[in-house]
């Protein structure tokens, strides 16, 4: 029989995210399947779980501490394995994330088990768990078990709703940990101005760039502040998340003109990310298979080019316009303003 | 100034404008044909190299080497351009770079390799790596080579570093922003993502000198048995991935901007 223990870090004074409420969810669901129960740990400066009491976990764990506030890996990785070992735990599930990812692999070696992140499936079959991850940047997918105890997963965002439900008052068991003295300190958090963040994880759309933005254009001219212009006022209309190929954030480490607001946070693709969102647009982009690969979890899926046999139209794009994305991009911008403004 | 051992682990992926397919093999899942494929260090490894090299270069008296994992024919391809980029000491493991390995057997070849450089000086040791590679893509690997080698000062998604003895990283996190942290001083271990840095150009002069070691190190490569012991792949299979593209061609820019419009604002 596995003993099942959902896991997560918490904020001071903030409620469990929804990448934490979705995995404690598939948590939930793994456990039905299997016919066991579910406890759940949390640790922090001071974590609640009165929010998630009525989740159906048979215990509650935490880890409390001032030192466990910061997202660092010597003090997360040590609440972790206390939680673990306090659990006795042979699968334990925590959400995709910075903090998460940063420590799972390090836990599992401390307990003598193994870890398997980027988790998009988690099943049971003949009473054994089963899971779900991608091979080779998105290719393949492959669907294993393990014998080796305890299996460490991080589930990614995206594959179960967020549990919900009422809160209660949670009879919390507090568990002990004594970290190393920390050599590292988080001392603060760079982001752009909140009009200038340009990736927006929970937008309902993504908005590739690629390189033709910054090339001649059929008049023998390039127009990178048009460009600039164009895409800023679509992402304010439109409220998109930016993406953008490798190639044409290259261009910017490369001394050549480009769009000053992308860095490589905005690339997608195989050295890029893989953001999860229900559409995609996407512009001046050959769709290239090492871009597109970061398009597995995108839905609905455009693209505007001027090569009507580019990567979008092999299969990648429900619908590829060919056209001139500046042309296209400005009548856009303005029917979107039009709507906005009512 | 300070004078850091940074060792770069990676492994050889294959060029990711290749076709890959999977394939049973005697051992497990494989890529159809794998041994064909053209290889080269993996890319947020090659980024941890060139950001070793830079910081190697700030810091006089600093040394790079290169923990590299793979088939040997497979590192000898891939050195050949490599070597031109920026100057390292090879450390060579002649073993299976495959996505189906498993993790902790390959940070457990790699630990080792680097606790057997001559040498070794915790106190001036930086461990850079991918912080996911191109094949497994799990962000494990590099986690356990720290817990091995006892260290528990670990950043994952790093993007950038200053070392002036204390060390200011830059880590990725969620929403576009990065976590800035000062950790005291080495040892320590960074996972990158792209760092800052574009791709060196070619440099002859740099690849004839590491050359000089690259093709002795190969030579003698210490074999590294590497699988996924306990693990069962029930599949591995291609997504169903084609879509039915309708190619809209001479369509007026107006139209087209107002299916696009459409689309856009219906939830």
């Amino acid at each position: 029989m596995e003993t099942i223990l959902f896991l997560s870090p918490t904020e001071a004074g903030s409620p469990l995210p929804k990448n934490a409420l979705e995995a404690l969810a598939a948590t939930k669901q793994l456990a039905d399947s299997l016919g066991t129960t579910f406890s759940v740990g949390l640790w922090g400066d001071a974590p609640k779980a009165d929010d998630i009491a009525s989740c159906g976990a048979a215990r509650f764990f935490a880890v409390t501490g001032a030192e466990f506030a910061q997202p660092r890996y010597a003090t997360d990785a040590a609440a972790a394995e206390a939680l673990c070992r306090a659990a006795n735990a042979t699968i334990v599930i925590g959400p995709a994330g910075s903090r998460w990812n940063r420590v799972l692999a390090g836990v599992a070696h401390r307990l003598g088990g193994r870890a398997d992140s980027h988790v998009t499936g988690l099943s049971a079959s003949d009473g054994s768990p089963r899971i779900a991850r991608w091979y080779y940047r998105q290719r393949m997918e492959g669907i294993l078990s393990r014998t080796q105890r305890p299996w460490v997963l991080a589930v990614e965002s995206g594959i179960v709703p967020a549990w919900h439900g009422e809160p209660g008052t949670a009879v919390v068991e507090a568990v002990s940990c004594t970290p190393p003295a920390p050599r590292s300190k988080v001392t603060g958090i760079e982001s752009p101005a909140a009009d200038q963040q340009t990736i927006r994880p929970d937008a309902d759309l993504l908005f590739v760039t690629g390189a033709g933005w910054t090339k001649k254009q059929p008049d023998g001219q390039v127009k990178t502040a048009e460009a600039e212009k164009l895409i800023l006022a679509f992402l304010r209309l439109s409220r998109a998340s930016l993406g953008s190929t490798k190639s044409l954030v290259d261009l910017g480490g490369e001394g050549h003109a480009t769009l000053p607001f992308l860095t490589h946070m905005n690339q997608v693709g195989q050295t890029g990310s893989t953001p999860r969102h229900a559409k995609g647009l996407s512009t001046c982009c050959h769709g290239e298979e090492p871009h597109t690969v970061g398009w597995r979890f995108v839905g609905e899926r455009r693209a505007i080019s001027l090569d009507p046999n580019c990567g979008w139209a092999r299969g990648k794009a429900d619908v590829l316009y060919v056209a001139d994305a500046f042309a296209v991009m400005e009548k856009v911008n303005g029917l979107l303003a039009r709507k906005a403004g009512g | 100034m300070p004078e850091y051992q940074i060792v770069v682990c990676g492994s050889v992926v294959p060029d990711p404008l290749q076709t890959l397919e999977p394939v049973s093999g005697p051992a497990g899942p494989a890529l159809k044909n794998e041994m064909m494929l053209p290889a080269w260090l993996d890319p947020w490894a090659g980024h941890a190299l060139y950001e070793a090299a830079n910081l190697a270069a700030k810091n006089p008296g600093s040394k790079v080497w290169l923990v590299a994992l793979g088939p040997k024919a497979k590192l000898q391809q891939s050195m050949m351009t490599l070597a031109q980029k920026v100057p390292f000491e090879l450390v060579a493991l002649d073993g299976s770079a495959s996505g189906f390995t498993d993790a902790a057997e390959t940070a457990a070849a790699l630990a080792g390799a680097i606790q057997a450089i001559p040498g070794f000086d915790r106190s001036k040791l930086l461990v850079f790596g991918g912080w996911e590679s191109a094949s497994r893509g799990a962000g494990a690997t590099m986690q356990i080579v720290g817990e091995i080698l006892g260290i528990t000062d670990q950043f994952q998604g790093v993007d950038g570093i200053e070392a002036d003895g204390r060390l200011r990283i830059l880590e990725r996190i969620e929403g576009g922003r990065h976590q800035v942290s000062v950790c005291e001083a080495p040892p320590a271990l960074l996972g990158w993502a792209t760092g800052n840095l574009p791709e060196p150009r070619n440099n002859p002069q740099v690849g004839m000198a590491n050359m000089r070691t690259i093709m002795p190190v190969l030579q003698k490569a210490k074999p590294a048995k590497i699988g996924a012991e306990g693990v069962t792949f029930h599949s591995v299979s291609l997504p169903k991935q084609s879509r039915d593209t309708k190619v809209v061609k001479d369509l007026p820019t107006e139209q087209i901007a107002a299916e696009i419009a459409g689309w856009i604002t219906n939830k």
